[in-house]
């Protein structure tokens, strides 16, 4: 930090500007030019939490996606039916039990399952041959979209999450003062906040896996040198298993959170498959940190670029996708 | 790398010029003996799609680049048509002629394949299919969202090729020798290509990157070059995709036919640019019968699982089936005819320069 301060004083300064202003967007009361050019205060914080909390989604998709990619060179083009697969599973769950969080847990542990079903009957029987893998993947999604479709047909599903996350929390950012002096404070579900936190301590907790324990270790040492760590003793091939279930089990931990964040319905498996490919490709693949910066970029791009230019939302994440490639092919934060 | 051994060149087609010419005269002849419908919906689509799926081959092919927005440049040439030419919704439709119509939207499409080429060829491998992958699902949901252009939801209908020298050509006799040509052209130009300075390049590029940029090869612009190539491929063959539906929409340039042309491209064979035309046909027929097989609703199951049968087990897809079989059989006949043989047909494996 005192080292990149040191070095580029510039940057540092523009960024701690940036920084003060956009603070001072959210928790001032807009004066009236800015109003007249962005438009309400409302809508510009609610944009920005709904850019924040999607994005918090994306990288619960997007780093089990990166995790993989990771450690086994292997696209799983499959990633995105995984997560829809778990939010079906997590539905089905949490309506014939009734409670939201069995729902949770069993769509974290079935697609989990079949993450390692996966590895073992076809990743492992064609490894190093990441092109084939690709395909295999690509084969099996169009399969799995298929016959989810047979099962849970075209309708959109809307999950019932506790109680006590219904119902939006009064945020300590004022949006506009009244004639009459009061200050109105803007509103936001609560669900949405907690899909952040939810995100937030996933990463914090990857993070922690793989940096602070001996099976994280062993991940890293993976990613760096595969045939090294084989000779050193490690079951490599468990340790693929592992990192394939965790990988699999956040997407579909994360298709009954987003699901409950929006909605169940087929065609999201494309959504989130392109959203963990931006994310991953922005982010550098096999980063953990690179999918969190992208998820937030790419999370925010789409929000903001559908409330203030609806036609053409998707460029805006489309450029920032050719931008990062034109500046930097590895990613923002990828080695190669 | 691992592409390598998926799409190296053989050079078993050119020698069995016989049966090639016996093909050549059945597709002249087909429309004398099949119904309209087999003359249209399964004989030109196959060709349209083959086509296609030839200008994914000699990216993936020739050049090792499996690009998957493909279909997505062939979708812009369509929309391009139904942009500045005619269509019956009411939504730009510039009126333009159809001499300029055509030129400019194949010339349009092979631009953006560059940039498209542009943007992914610094990366290599799976990166290349997850950057087109991206690319294309974006185009899907940019032309989806925006009305102004591209119309939305509703895309363009009442797309129609011109009446020219009195001949109405979407009729399906027409059609089909137009889009005969067209493939027919593609395929030649794709052979003899393959053969000259840019194509063996091109190949050296794919076998060795490092090494033709050692040797002074400006490798990115012999990527990119090939992606403006594939796209006027593409692109000619947009266009007739449009005027055989007639109409064009999101779902035209969607996820799903998009992956379909990969496909193709895979069940039929990236080691020859027959193999396209082969998984084209196969696809059409499936796409039409599977409905005799179980539900059609099914389709992309049947698909998928075809897709998944033939990479699993036949890498090479029905063009490397086809080759191992006739292979086999010209081992047992080798084994009977001695050396002479043997020397000529074990060129074989190190053929992969020489293209055909």
């Amino acid at each position: 930090m005192r080292q990149f301060v040191e070095r580029h004083t510039f940057w540092a300064i523009v960024i701690l500007l940036a920084a003060a202003v956009f603070l001072w967007m959210i928790f001032a009361v807009w004066p009236d030019w800015l109003v007249s050019g962005l438009g309400r205060k409302k809508t510009f914080v609610n944009t920005l939490l709904n850019g924040v909390t999607l994005g918090g989604l994306y990288f619960l998709v997007a780093s089990g996606f990166t995790l993989v990619f990771g450690l086994m060179r292997n696209v799983n083009l499959a990633h995105g039916s995984l997560y829809l697969l778990g939010g079906y599973i997590g539905y089905e769950v949490a309506e014939a039990s009734g409670s939201w969080f069995l729902g949770l847990a069993v769509a974290f542990l079935a697609i989990a399952a079949s993450g390692v079903l996966m590895q073992v009957l076809i990743f492992r029987r064609m490894e190093g041959d990441d092109l084939r893998q690709t395909l295999v993947t690509l084969a099996i999604s169009i399969i799995a979209a298929d016959l989810m479709l047979a099962v849970w047909t075209g309708t959109t599903y809307q999950f019932a999450p506790p109680e006590w996350l219904f119902g939006a929390a009064t945020l300590p950012v004022v949006s506009v003062v009244k004639a009459s002096g009061d200050p109105v404070f803007i509103k936001y579900p609560i669900y949405r906040l907690t899909v952040l936190a939810v995100a937030v301590a996933v990463g914090i907790g990857l993070w922690l896996f793989l940096n602070r324990t001996r099976i994280g270790m062993m991940i890293r040492a993976g990613v760096n040198d595969r045939q090294m760590l084989s000779a050193s003793g490690v079951n490599v091939q468990l340790l693929f298993a592992l990192v394939f279930a965790i990988g699999a089990g956040l997407a579909g931990f994360a298709g009954v959170v987003g699901g409950t964040a929006l909605s169940i319905a087929p065609g999201e498996d494309v959504r989130y498959l392109l959203a963990s490919l931006i994310v991953v490709i922005v982010g550098g693949l096999g980063s953990v940190t690179g999918a969190a910066i992208g998820a937030l970029l790419i999370g925010l791009a789409e929000q903001f670029g559908l409330a203030y230019f609806p036609t053409y939302g998707v460029v805006l994440t489309f450029l920032i996708l050719v931008v990062v490639l034109a500046v930097r092919p590895q990613g923002i934060m990828g080695t190669r | 790398m691992a592409a390598r051994s998926l799409f190296s060149g053989s050079a078993s087609f050119a020698e069995r010029h016989p049966a090639a010419i016996a093909v050549i005269v059945l597709l002249l002849v087909y429309p004398s003996f099949a119904s309209d419908f087999f003359v249209f919906q399964i004989g030109a689509y196959s060709l349209i799609l083959g086509t296609i799926s030839l200008s994914l081959m000699m990216l993936a092919g020739y050049g090792g680049m499996v690009s998957l927005a493909q279909m997505t440049v062939a979708g812009f040439a369509g929309y391009l048509v139904a942009i500045l030419g005619d269509n019956s919704v009411g939504v730009m439709g510039l009126g333009w002629p159809w001499w300029v119509t055509v030129p400019t939207a194949v010339l349009a499409a092979a631009l953006l394949n560059t940039f498209i080429g542009a943007i992914s060829v610094r990366t290599e491998g799976i990166y290349t299919i997850m950057i087109t992958l991206a690319i294309a699902v974006a185009f899907f949901y940019f032309v989806r969202q925006n009305y102004v252009i591209f119309n939305g939801f509703t895309g363009f209908a009442g797309v129609a090729p011109p009446v020219l020298f009195g001949v109405d050509w979407r009729d399906p006799l027409p059609f089909y020798y137009l889009s005969l040509a067209v493939a027919g052209g593609f395929l030649w130009a794709v052979l003899h290509g393959a053969r000259s300075t840019f194509g063996l390049s091109l190949q050296a590029i794919r076998d060795n990157p490092r090494r033709m940029r050692a040797l002074g090869y400006d490798v990115t612009l012999h990527r990119i070059a090939a992606y403006f190539l594939s796209g006027l491929i593409a692109g000619t063959a947009g266009v007739l995709l449009v005027w055989f539906n007639g109409r064009i929409s999101p779902g035209s340039v969607g996820v799903d036919i998009v992956i379909d042309i990969l496909v193709i491209a895979v069940v039929g064979g990236l080691r020859h640019p027959i193999g396209p035309f082969l998984g084209a046909i196969a696809f059409v027929l499936l796409e039409n019968f599977a409905i005799d097989l179980i539900d059609r609703e099914r389709f992309n199951t049947v698909i998928g699982t075809a897709f998944l049968l033939i990479v699993l087990f036949s890498p090479d897809g029905l063009l490397g089936l086809w080759n191992r079989i006739t292979s086999k059989v010209r081992l047992g006949r080798r084994a009977q005819l001695g050396a002479r043989n043997e020397k000529r047909d074990g060129r074989h494996p190190a053929g992969s320069l020489e293209g055909t």
